[in-house]
């Protein structure tokens, strides 16, 4: 079973669950930018934990499928059609052999993610199938790239309904340097609209504001450490800069603190021009707020409902008599 | 070595830090100290790993809380002046040729210039000079080797270069860094090894651990067109006593 790429945006690639365990060997987790995304995807495919996903940053691409295969859309949503038909995001549907999936740009976030049969197999690489571009494993995908498919179960497709969006600030964690900004600076940094600019990638997103910058004690004199995704880093000109999957795994600028990970996909997912704000908690309520992958992908997967009857895909909605009418009108 | 912290490094971290700033019995401290992390096998632990003057500690936060292995890691602590003590076992001595003239050493006469001798003793005394790896980062399995002799102490490059090969030996700071892959980089290059920091053919695809021992070892024209398509580029390790 294969996936030929047919046409691709600049930023698609392999992604899945990244590589565990190599931050001694100086390779930082990667995966999926979403991390929810890309669980969702699994959820509605039906697919195991660390299933190969396709990536698509801003702008997806145009797919074909050799063979029958389910396939799942979720993360950041994007228009799709599957031979012209429209199709609903965050949900999983069946292609015919031949049907051709195009996949155009994002609509309310950068990263969407699909995800063919029980996942792409490609070879594993130190343990994963992503693309780590800063660390020299895997490539982008481009037009031409046929994907081998491991194959999924012939169950029904399903969505998953929509959840109110989270809102208000990210919740940042204490970190090893956050003492190193004074009270009052932490507290302005609590304050302040920062905005997503448009400088942002799969290492970190830069965030503009129109203030004084974040400056911190002995700026220059640290010696490189650990720093971590969701580490928000205070560059040079005191400008913050918030790690995301490919950080490096040390570095040497000071860290206010840490977005915990429940709210590191809201980060990815912002548009340039979105507001972000931020408010402190403690590390024990961060603590309290851990999840692990395998409890939100469980939990994805019971949210998932039979999609067949989900009113939003029936093109022709007002034929059907929605409300009977009583005779007598 | 009494101002060790335990900081927090995200809700699944934990940050043993021994010290700001860089040093040789900081960085043996964190090699010593993961070391013995690793033998007491506590629960809940899934991962540690150094830096260059810490340990890191990943936990599962539904396994084991925070306070509980924060409890565990100051009685690890306790007892030992973990400044002199030894570097953990089974550390490899790591032999890498590389060929230090012409283009794989754009930087050298600059470098030499700056310790204050002439290009052939700085190689020398490079190569006379087992470095300890003293942290992985960068690019995967990419060492950050130290330390050199003091009149090596020079400052990183005022202007990047914006590329430098894979396998490039550049030196700053009284440490020497073979690059795992092309990049841009402020250290100077005085060599290139065929050694292959990630080599995905090879098992292990990560040679290097850190506090293992390097030794570079000059080679000539000949050997160093011939290493191209050797084994490790020719690198050879034996385990330390």
């Amino acid at each position: 079973m294969t996936l030929h790429i047919e046409q691709a945006g600049p930023l698609v690639s392999l992604q899945d669950a990244g590589r565990p365990g190599g931050l001694g060997s100086g390779l930082s987790r990667g995966g999926a930018a979403d991390r929810h995304g890309y669980l969702d995807a699994c959820a509605l495919a039906g697919a195991p934990f660390g299933a190969a996903a396709i990536e698509m940053a801003g702008f997806g691409g145009r797919f074909r499928f050799t063979d029958r295969c389910r396939f799942a859309l979720a993360g950041a949503r994007m228009r799709a059609t599957l031979d012209g038909a429209p199709l609903l995001w965050n949900a999983s549907h069946w292609a015919e052999p031949g049907a051709v999936l195009s996949i155009g740009g994002a609509e309310d976030g950068v990263y969407g993610y699909l995800l063919p049969g029980h996942g792409v197999d490609a070879d594993l690489e130190l343990g994963g199938r992503g693309y780590h571009r800063i660390a020299g494993l895997g490539r982008a995908l481009a037009a031409g790239d046929r994907l081998a498919i491991f194959p999924a179960a012939d169950t029904a497709p399903v969505f998953l309904p929509d959840q109110s969006p989270a809102t208000g600030p990210l919740r940042v964690m204490p970190g090893p340097q956050t003492e190193l900004f004074d009270e009052t600076t932490r507290a302005r940094f609590e304050a302040t609209p920062f905005t997503r600019s448009t400088r942002a990638n799969r290492q970190g997103v830069r965030l503009d504001q129109t203030g004084a910058a974040f400056a911190s004690g002995g700026q220059l004199s640290r010696v490189s450490d650990f720093i971590a995704e969701g580490d928000i880093q205070m560059t040079g000109d005191g400008t913050p800069y918030v790690l995301l999957a490919d950080c490096q795994t040390m570095g040497g600028y000071p860290r206010i603190g840490t977005v915990i990970p429940a709210d590191v996909p809201r980060l990815a997912q912002a548009l340039p021009g979105d507001e972000i704000r931020f408010a402190f908690l403690s590390v024990e309520e961060a603590e309290a707020l851990w999840q692990p992958d395998e409890a939100y992908l469980r939990a994805a997967a019971a949210r998932c409902k039979p999609r067949l009857r989900d009113p939003r895909e029936i093109d022709d909605l007002l034929s059907y008599e929605l409300i009977g009418k009583p005779l007598d009108d | 070595m009494s101002n060790v912290e335990l900081l927090p490094l995200g809700p699944d971290g934990v940050l043993v830090r021994f010290a700001d700033a860089l040093s040789d019995p900081a960085n043996r401290a964190a090699l010593a100290f993961r070391a013995h992390i690793d033998a007491a096998e506590i629960s809940g632990v899934v991962e540690t790993a150094t830096s260059l003057t810490s340990v890191f500690v990943r936990f599962r936060p539904d396994t084991t809380r925070r306070a509980v292995l924060e409890e565990a890691l100051r009685g690890l602590l306790e007892g030992r002046d973990w400044a002199h003590a030894a570097l953990p076992d089974g550390r490899k001595r790591w032999h890498i040729p590389a060929f230090f003239e012409g283009a794989a050493a754009p930087d050298l006469d600059a470098v030499a210039a700056q310790i204050g001798c002439d290009p052939d003793a700085a190689i020398v005394e490079l190569c006379a000079t087992p470095v300890r790896v003293l942290a992985l980062g960068f690019a995967p399995g990419q060492p950050y080797l130290g330390f050199l002799p003091a009149a090596w102490n020079i400052p990183r490059r005022t202007e990047v270069t914006p590329e430098v090969p894979r396998g490039a030996v550049v030196v700053a700071v009284r440490q020497v860094i073979p690059f795992a892959n092309p990049a841009p980089t402020g250290w100077w290059q005085i060599g290139q090894t065929a050694f292959r920091c990630y080599d995905p053919t090879a098992e292990p695809a990560l040679p290097l651990r850190a506090g293992d021992e390097v030794q570079f070892q000059e080679v000539t024209a000949t050997e160093w067109t011939r290493l191209q398509a050797a084994k490790r580029g020719g690198a050879e390790a034996e385990v330390l006593p």
